[in-house]
């Protein structure tokens, strides 16, 4: 018996690693045509982890107050060796994070993987999301650049529109009544450590769910009558990824390299807010919606307060669809949420669209399907092959 | 023979497969080492320092004052109403900030009782080598008002 041997055996006795073993090997996923969906998950968390690896990086060289956050990372971008690369890293896997995020919980909806046992999995799923997106937002002002500055100004604006608890929430957000240095402290406050603590603690609960119930098949590949199919998840399904997270990494690395992340002038308080202001690209159609909503007040409630409340409540049902849907626990369909989930879809890619003047969205949401259309056509072709018994 | 080539191809493969993952590794580990050693920033050469009026009340009373030579401390001491002397104010021992004792008429070191004289040698205690001194010169304040202290690196 060799040492190596030994110090396994040592583990094994003492970890029950084989246990562990045996429930990997045991592990499979749902094959089907619909498969290449399953990476998007993934490519999250890829995308998480490296947030995480990054993030700290920055901490190093990072200052949080409005007298040194530009200058600090304005002497990361220009002095430290790499520390372009970092940052450049961290806010484009920033964007790609939710854009994988936003991918999964599109493919999820209309593959209705949320049916029963799996509410809570799709109700940690946009909690995640929404975490992601408190994340994007106080990491835009942390720079303490013009932009960020008067984005931060808007949003935490928008937020103080709410009836009753506006007020309230916007000081709770601001950290007083306007965006200052002590905006920031609360802002990096919550993006390195508030937010990653409730972010691990859900997200373990979401890997959890995923692996005592497994991947859904979708009710689509049910209804025809096949019996299930499954691919080992060690090694063919984690290959697959694997292969997809390369691909993810050549990607960030290509964007990072090629589009590095630009700083910008310094925040003034002072100066007026110029015309290009913009929020990050995941809350432009929040934003556009809000630019056509005219000044007027009906029965005390003032009229930019409607689609705030609107997107409020949207968020809610969001949530809550699981519970919604009853059509497809009674009869395995529900075209009235494929619609909806068709409309809302149209509405976000139109309206950002619209938002930045320019046909760039429609383009990516056409290029990744674009992307995913051979490993698509892989896994139809692969089904084909296998005729059912 | 049909095995034993496909187990060299094999070999070849996991061959290039290492060394793809190692290069992606290396590439990887690489800006994050140097990324995590700092960057040496040149410090701003200060070539000379405005350090106020002769008779500033704060340097009359206490007999001295530390002064900010870009970012290293200077000590400024007047030892008598035309006799103004200036050393760097880091102690030679461990660093720490030394102050003049007009008493005792000594440069002197709280950490550790370190003793320095007014020509910045250490005399005493600890400090292994002598104070780095300054220039001081004194410049014109205008008609009626005191001359004003320069304080600049030796040539």
């Amino acid at each position: 018996m060799t040492v190596v041997d030994q110090a396994l055996r040592f583990l094994d006795d003492r970890l029950h690693l084989s246990a562990v073993r045996h429930m990997v090997s045991e592990k499979t996923v749902p094959r089907h045509r619909y498969m290449p969906f399953y990476y998007f998950g993934g490519m999250t968390l890829f995308f998480f982890a490296i947030q995480v690896a990054t993030g700290i990086l920055l901490m190093l060289y990072y200052r949080p107050s409005a007298e040194g956050a530009f200058e600090s990372v304005e002497f990361l971008m220009t002095t430290v060796p790499f520390g372009w690369l970092i940052r450049s890293i961290h806010a484009w896997s920033a964007n790609l994070m939710v854009f994988s995020a936003a991918v999964h919980l599109v493919s999820v909806y209309f593959l209705k993987a949320y049916r029963p046992p799996r509410e809570l999995t799709w109700l940690t799923g946009c909690l995640l999301l929404f975490l992601s997106l408190g994340f994007g937002f106080s990491g835009y002002l942390l720079p303490w650049n013009k932009l960020s500055f008067f984005a931060t100004e808007v949003g935490t604006e928008i937020a103080g529109r709410v009836p009753i608890v506006g007020e309230w929430m916007l000081r709770f957000l601001r950290g007083g009544d306007r965006v200052t240095g002590g905006t920031l402290s609360r802002f990096y406050g919550w993006h390195v450590a508030i937010l990653p603590a409730a972010t691990t603690a859900l997200l373990l609960l979401h890997l959890l769910l995923v692996q005592i119930h497994g991947m859904s098949r979708p009710p689509v590949v049910e209804r025809e009558g096949r019996s299930p199919r499954g691919m080992r998840f060690v090694p063919h399904f984690a290959l697959r990824e694997a292969f997809v997270w390369t691909l993810a990494l050549g990607l960030l690395a290509t964007l990072a390299a090629l589009f590095p992340w630009e700083l910008g002038e310094k925040a003034d308080p002072f100066a007026p807010a110029y015309e290009d202001i913009r929020p990050e690209w995941y809350f432009m159609y929040m934003f556009q919606t809000l630019k056509l909503v005219p000044g007027g007040e009906v029965a005390g409630l003032e009229f930019e307060s409607i689609p705030i409340l609107a997107f409020g409540l949207l968020g809610a049902i969001l949530l809550l669809v699981p519970f919604l849907d009853r059509g497809i626990i009674a009869r395995g369909r529900s075209p009235a949420f494929t619609v909806l989930g068709v409309v809302a879809l149209v509405y976000v890619v139109g309206m950002t669209a619209w938002g930045y003047r320019s046909l760039l969205p429609v383009y990516v949401v056409l290029g990744t399907g674009l992307a995913l259309g051979p490993f698509l056509i892989a896994a139809a072709r692969a089904e084909k092959r296998d005729p059912p018994p | 023979m049909e095995h034993a080539e496909s187990h060299g191809r094999r070999r070849l493969l996991n061959w290039f497969l290492g060394t793809s993952a190692g290069a992606l590794c290396a590439s990887l580990v690489y800006p994050v080492v140097r990324y995590l050693s700092p960057p040496t920033v040149p410090e701003t050469t200060t070539a000379q320092v405005e350090a106020g009026s002769t008779m500033d009340p704060d340097l009359v009373e206490k007999g001295f004052k530390i002064l900010r030579f870009g970012a290293e401390p200077v000590i400024l001491i007047r030892v008598s109403e035309t006799d103004f002397r200036a050393f760097s104010a880091t102690c030679t021992h461990l660093s720490c900030i030394v102050e003049f004792r007009k008493a005792r008429q000594l440069i002197w070191c709280n950490c550790h009782n370190g003793v320095y004289d007014l020509n910045g040698r250490n005399i005493e205690g600890p400090p292994p080598r002598p104070l780095t001194p300054f220039e001081v010169h004194l410049v014109s304040g205008g008609p009626g008002q005191p001359e004003k202290l320069v304080v600049s690196r030796k040539a």
